[in-house]
């Protein structure tokens, strides 16, 4: 049993860094707005089906053959990620921003709206244009590394990879630029920072653009681990990504990369070990009641996560 | 003009008779007609809003519901069918605007406490229980229906405070995630009780239920259904008026508004919305036993998330906390789901067999269900947040406190500082 460890955390790895990307956008929005837009997980399912779609068109034109796997990969997270981008700075201006100083389940609701909306046009265009909607990505890399203890796929490197380097840009960004800067002093009082001369909606936007752009290159990556794709994948990866930003501490970005990859760790052992250890009264079908198990722990016993500061509520 | 006539309850109630007899009379020459059906559905509104005493407004209503519709479409099975499917969202609305209109918790997972009702049915009156009780007492016959509508309330209820009791330490938008996490996962644990021990048979599902039955006769019929429902949404309507403006429906509505406020005029804030969860998954519990006998069947894909939101949708667009409002928002959802939908899509087959256009199966409008609901949702938040037709809140009226015998009395320590002067 033992001897499946490696592989199990491999996965586990894999999947975790996803939730962690997927988490770093909740949590962005979260910081500003203190909301949860619930339609993140959607935006992540549009970039699957928009970097599955731009792979099949370069297979359709007979491009695909000849090409660097990495040109094509590029070129698919980037049309993604700007595609992406742009729905979520365009819902957050006609389903949000009129809503702000609204009572806040008002803006919850129109953002469960929003996520139903984003999964039927899905499935509709996919409907129109193919006839059907559940899509195969074609696969770019298929080989893999034998290490021995375990067997890591070369698209499981390029997950990791890109996700790590996504973080660190987002790190760079939020801490050394201007415009990151901004951000934070938002985050912390929004009248301050916008008597300091800081347009508060143009900040707000840009979370928007780099939150739903990071949802939309995990859809890429998701796309090429898993292979096939529907529009209703958004939801249980969503809300085990929120899990994820709730476990670090809402709000906080090294939080939420750290929460998701705890959260695809303990995924990933759950669903490999909790049969075996139960001599099958539990299985694998369980593992998505684990991670809403450790959710709900979470919010109980430590509702400020790993890495965030407990906020004292004012009168 | 129109809104102000509606305002002032102002519709002659000479319009509401005429409106009534002309379209119960279509509904009795026309065979599945939604518009006959719909017209019919809407002079109830229109009695809400009619001219004229309690007394008059409540016995027309009584009218159409008692004795027009069952006598003008009782042998027809269709509409009775529709009409019952309303009355169950309409009953299951009523329960969860207690939670999210009047207490302001927002539940996404409130078809967990309707499965539990439901599968509490369905278990004991099929062969199901005999798998994990010892002695063969199982199945009970369709007599036990009524007092499992006592038994489904009170499970549901207990459901809805064991889930309550950690669910509801988290607050606002968090509570949102939570519920439907647990609602998720009530899901998937039913749909994998088929081992250790077989307790819901798992994906097949349990069938045959029996259809409730009294003094030996059995009550299968959508028409009975109708009266079974109707009896249901009676006591819960009841029960939502008399909690309005209770005690506990103000403690509720206080929280709803500002929980450290309403804390600090010592409401207990776990207790207050405790009752509210218990309250709500009650009412659904009811509605799932029901559900259950009418469709002989249970199984979780009964049971999704999408039957949550379909629910909330039907309490958004009425206006969270108004009862004619939900009432309004559950007959429109409902309609427009089996009916107005399937019409549409009826109509376009029709088309696409005369070869006038060509459409994929999955444009069908009966599946076009999230996208309406979506779009019902934002809308609604962006332009209409209070509902159709909002929830009106009681005005301290000083004239009325004025005139009290307790006016100008002084009262507690006041009282005592006034008495020794």
């Amino acid at each position: 049993m033992l001897s499946m460890l490696p592989q199990v955390l491999v996965d586990g790895l894999t999947l975790g860094f996803m939730y962690a990307v997927v988490a770093l956008g909740y949590t962005m929005v979260y910081g500003i707005l203190e909301f949860i837009n619930f339609a993140h997980g959607d935006l992540f399912m549009v970039g699957a089906f928009v970097g599955t779609e731009v792979l099949l068109t370069f297979e359709a034109l007979g491009t695909l053959e000849g090409m660097n796997p990495f040109v094509a990969f590029f070129i698919t997270l980037i049309v993604a990620m700007a595609i992406t981008g742009a729905l979520g700075v365009g819902i957050e201006r006609v389903a949000y921003r009129p809503l702000r100083g609204a009572p806040r389940l008002v803006p919850l609701i129109s953002a469960i709206g929003v996520s139903f909306l984003l999964q039927d046009l899905v499935r509709f265009s996919e409907a129109i244009y193919r006839n059907e909607f559940y899509l195969n990505s074609p696969q770019l890399f298929t080989g893999s590394l034998e290490l021995g203890f375990a067997t890591v796929p070369q698209k499981a490197i390029m997950v990791m990879v890109i996700a790590i380097v996504l973080m660190i840009v987002l790190t760079l960004f939020v801490n050394k630029t201007k415009w990151g800067i901004a951000m934070r002093a938002v985050a912390q009082d929004q009248s301050t920072a916008s008597l300091m001369t800081i347009n508060v909606d143009k900040v707000i936007m840009l979370t928007f653009l780099i939150g739903s752009s990071l949802g939309g290159a995990t859809g890429v990556l998701f796309a090429q681990n898993y292979g096939t794709i529907d529009p209703y994948i958004g939801f249980i990866l969503g809300l085990k990504a929120f899990t994820a930003a709730v476990l670090g501490g809402i709000g906080n970005l090294r939080g939420a990369m750290v929460g998701g990859v705890i959260i695809g760790l303990l995924e990933s052992l759950s669903g490999a070990y909790m049969g075996p250890l139960t001599n099958g009264a539990f299985g694998a079908e369980y593992k998505d009641v684990f991670a809403f198990s450790i959710l709900i722990l979470v919010l109980l016993f430590k509702p400020e996560g790993l890495f965030g500061e407990a906020v004292k509520e004012k009168v | 003009m129109e809104m102000n006539l509606l305002k002032n309850k102002e519709v002659p109630l000479l319009f509401t008779v005429l409106w009534i007899a002309v379209f119960s009379g279509a509904l009795y020459s026309l065979d599945k007609s939604v518009i006959a059906f719909m017209g019919v559905l809407f002079s109830i509104i229109l009695v809400y809003y009619t001219k004229g005493s309690n007394l008059i407004r409540f016995a027309l209503g009584a009218a159409v519901l008692l004795l027009i519709i069952p006598l003008v479409a009782g042998d027809n099975r269709y509409y009775m069918e529709v009409a019952t499917q309303v009355g169950i969202y309409v009953a299951m609305a009523l329960g969860l605007n207690i939670v999210v209109g009047f207490a302001g918790l927002l539940d996404l997972g409130y078809v967990a406490f309707f499965a539990a009702g439901a599968y509490a049915y369905a278990i004991f009156t099929t062969s199901q229980a005999n798998e994990f009780i010892p002695g063969d007492f199982f199945p009970l016959s369709g007599e036990w229906f009524w007092p499992f509508l006592i038994i489904g309330l009170i499970v549901a209820a207990i459901f809805g405070i064991l889930l309550g009791l950690p669910v509801l330490r988290v607050k606002g938008d968090y509570l949102a995630i939570v519920t439907l996490g647990f609602g998720e996962i009530i899901r998937i644990v039913f749909n994998n009780l088929d081992k250790p021990i077989n307790i819901t048979n798992g994906p097949q599902g349990i069938t045959p239920i029996p259809a409730p039955e009294l003094l030996g006769i059995k009550m299968g019929t959508p028409f009975y259904f109708y009266f079974i429902v109707l009896f249901v949404i009676a006591f819960i309507v009841l029960a939502n008026v008399r909690f309005e403006h209770s005690r506990l429906g103000r403690a509720w509505i206080a929280v709803r508004e500002d929980e450290l406020a309403a804390q600090s005029m010592g409401i207990s804030l776990l207790n207050t919305k405790l009752a509210a969860f218990a309250t709500g998954a009650s009412f659904a519990g009811i509605v799932g036993v029901i559900f259950a006998a009418k469709q002989t069947f249970v199984d979780p894909t009964s049971f999704t998330m999408n039957e949550s939101i379909a629910i909330l949708v039907m309490v958004i667009l009425g206006g969270s906390g108004s009862i004619p409002g939900v009432v309004l928002g559950a007959a429109f959802v409902t309609v427009l789901q089996v009916q107005l939908l399937k019409e549409f899509s009826n109509f376009l087959h029709g088309l696409q067999q005369s070869g006038l256009i060509n459409l994929p199966s999955q444009l069908d409008p009966s599946k076009f269900q999230r996208l309406v609901f979506g779009v019902i949702l934002v809308l609604v938040a962006l332009y209409r947040p209070n509902g159709l037709i909002p929830a009106k809140r009681k005005k301290d009226d000083i004239d009325s406190i004025k005139q009290s015998k307790h006016f100008g009395e002084q009262q507690g320590i006041l009282a005592k500082v006034a008495g020794r002067k």
